[in-house]
């Protein structure tokens, strides 16, 4: 027994106390805690990430109850890829300076940081959890710290966070039902034990119905289409760090669910012909969202929407990976869910340097800002660039292992909706590029403006950065962490 | 038959109360019945996991003299989930009151079209008032305890903190 399963959660949980306790006597002093907490998951992460990559599976027994009885952790080449996302994620926006990622300077007391450590409390609880129950309540932290962060953004971000709350909560709900359903056929609810138990029984119906269930839940939480209505608004109108969080990690917490309980609890057994049609179901929803949410986000005028529809089309991408069911397919799903989070998070974080400069948000009034910040708007241009899938960027190759792994079943719709949808995002992006970097300056906001604050150009490099150095070291990180990971689901 | 909706009928009231929660969320006008739908919704798979851990002829799990055969008592874990879901629950109902009350000061009114028009900046039509179930007189918002900016055209959309409003009506 290993304690390096729990210790990634632990600077998380006690950061979002110790951020209350702080922020009472000092405002900015919970910003440090914020750091700190995100810094030492971070290296827990990591470190356990490299254990793990060479030592296999770690387990740790929450109050020395041996599973199946007992809560277990497991960390596993999986859950500490995610782990470490997560914690690099909330770093970089615990760098970001608060009243832009917050869109609010919180008073004394006022407890974001702690909301934003607690959102990120039950994200790595998430991706921790042997226990399907212990998922769900991590799952509920989580989700009620995002109702609160996302009711910063004003009145519309209240009733944004309103309506994410009630199908947030149906979500979850779906998800519990499911629970009970398995609980009550298996009488276990330990992620391995119940893997073993269910192939035994794997035509009843109960079963089946519970996975449904559990599929609709999640694919509710993770914002699959068309079960992606409430994503927009939240994504939206919430704050640029917020939105970041929430765009970057907080969906991926329900495809790495999806992905952990699909292949590894209910296994090769129920992905068959045989059982329940969840491929199929992801594959063909994936792909209506990647085209919709595509479609939609060049519709756009405020660029915030904008990358929230975009956010839909690349979660469809992901969704098609897991439904391929195939070691390239899942590779080039796990693959996406670290790009895509470095990309999108890059991505909101520029817009909310804009909108620290400009208080602008609609694209048409951006004429002349590359000329005004050239070194956030280079930043701007790398991730949009690996958005659109331009090797050698990150965003390239996920696409090219998806596309890989449909050709290789000779699921051609698959290849060529992917190819295709490539060229929308180009559409949506070379609107930005055209508006910001061909024309020049038009609006006083623009003609005034300057380089946003040192903190949100750094952040924002260092997400360009680690775009470009995962793009050039992709081979390394599939070859080391993805490929062990997919083959081990479904080799 | 008759005998199994004797033993099943349960579920049938389970799988009715989900269908009105659902039916409430999604298809209710007035924000605070949409919550009541969600709390009915959530009953219900409290109900459903009870029912499902108990045992004909089981007593509560306390060792005793009639010994350790496990047919003879009612299984504790669907109890415990339970438990804590239903602390998890009260946590998501507080903090929908909570943006409730919030949305209630910022607009005088709970009903979501009325909400949503008024945050789009435009005037509410009649259809979507037709089918108002909302009691809201007068129709925009605070009565006349304090000034709202009664035009629907410029919302908060420009207070930069996103609290202002309300703080008049508290």
């Amino acid at each position: 027994m290993s304690q390096l399963p729990i210790l990634p959660l632990l600077p998380l949980l006690f950061g979002a106390v110790l951020a209350v306790l702080l922020g009472l006597w000092r405002a900015d002093a919970a910003q440090i805690v914020a750091i700190a907490a995100t810094s030492l998951s971070l290296v827990f992460g990591i470190t356990g990430l490299v254990r793990v990559v060479t030592d296999g599976r770690l387990t740790y027994e929450i109050g020395g109850w041996p599973p199946p009885i007992g809560i277990e952790y497991v960390l596993d080449p999986l859950s500490g890829f995610m782990v470490t996302i997560v914690a690099f994620i909330g770093l970089m926006v615990s760098l970001y300076p608060v009243d832009v990622a917050f869109d609010i300077r919180p008073g004394r007391g006022m407890p974001v940081y702690a909301l934003a450590l607690l959102l990120l409390t039950g994200l790595t609880g998430v991706m921790l959890s042997g226990d399907l129950f212990h998922l769900f309540v991590m799952l509920e932290i989580y989700a009620i710290s995002t109702y609160g962060l996302v009711s910063l953004g004003g009145d519309r971000g209240t009733f944004a966070a309103f309506r994410y709350l009630l199908l947030g909560t149906v979500g979850s709900g779906l998800y519990l039902l499911g629970i009970g359903f398995l609980y009550f056929s298996t009488g276990t609810l330990n992620m391995a034990d119940m893997a073993a138990r269910l192939p035994a029984i794997s035509d009843s119906p109960s079963v089946l119905g519970g996975l449904g269930l559990i599929v609709i839940g999640l694919a509710l939480k993770m914002a699959l289409f068309p079960l992606h209505i409430w994503l927009p608004d939240a994504h939206s109108f919430s704050p640029p760090g917020v939105a970041a969080l929430l765009a970057a990690v907080q969906v991926k917490a329900g495809a790495y669910s999806l992905v952990r309980i699909l292949f590894d609890v209910f296994g090769p057994t129920y992905l068959g012909a045989e059982g329940l049609p969840v491929s199929t179901a992801l594959i063909w929803f994936g792909l209506a969202g990647v085209v919709v949410g595509s479609v939609l986000a060049i519709r756009q005028r405020d660029i915030k929407r904008m990358l929230a529809y975009s956010t839909v089309a690349q979660l469809g991408y992901i969704g098609v990976g897991i439904g391929l069911a195939t070691p390239l397919a899942l590779i080039g799903a796990l693959l996406h869910v670290l790009n895509h989070a470095l990309m999108k998070s890059a991505l909101f974080l520029v817009a909310g340097g804009i909108i620290q400069r400009t208080h602008l948000k609609a694209i048409p009034r951006f004429a002349g800002l590359g000329k005004r910040m050239p070194l956030t708007m280079f930043g701007f241009a790398i991730a949009a660039l690996s958005m659109v899938g331009i090797p050698p960027l990150a965003g390239f190759w996920s696409k090219f292992y998806l596309v890989w792994g449909a050709v290789d079943v000779s699921n051609w719709t698959v290849a060529i909706v992917i190819g295709a949808s490539s060229l929308l995002t180009l559409v949506y992006f070379l609107r930005l590029f055209e508006q910001i970097f061909v024309r020049e300056p038009e609006e006083a906001l623009v003609a005034e403006a300057t380089e946003p604050s040192g903190s949100v150009v750094a952040t924002v490099w260092i997400l360009a950065a680690a775009i470009v150095l995962v793009g050039a070291f992709t081979a390394v990180i599939v070859g080391a962490v993805i490929e062990p990971i997919a083959v081990r689901m479904l080799g | 038959m008759i005998e199994l909706f004797l033993s099943r009928y349960v579920y049938l009231f389970v799988l009715a109360l989900l269908a009105i929660g659902l039916y409430g969320v999604l298809a209710k006008q007035d924000l605070a019945k949409k919550l009541i739908g969600l709390v009915i919704f959530s009953t219900a798979i409290y109900i459903f996991f009870i029912e499902g851990s108990l045992q004909e002829g089981g007593t509560a799990p306390v060792l005793d003299e009639r010994g350790t055969d496990p047919a003879l008592y009612v299984d504790p874990l669907p109890h415990l989930l339970i438990l804590t879901a239903i602390v998890v629950g009260v946590g998501v109902l507080g903090v929908g009151l909570a943006l409730l009350v919030r949305i209630y000061r910022a607009h005088g009114s709970l009903d979501e079209y009325v909400v949503a028009a008024r945050l789009a900046g435009r005037v509410p039509t009649d259809t979507e008032l037709e089918n108002d179930e909302v009691e809201r007189s007068p129709v925009h918002g605070h009565s006349t305890d304090h000034p709202a900016p009664d035009d629907g055209s410029q919302r908060h959309d420009d207070d930069p903190k996103g609290l202002g409003d309300g703080q008049g009506s508290a």
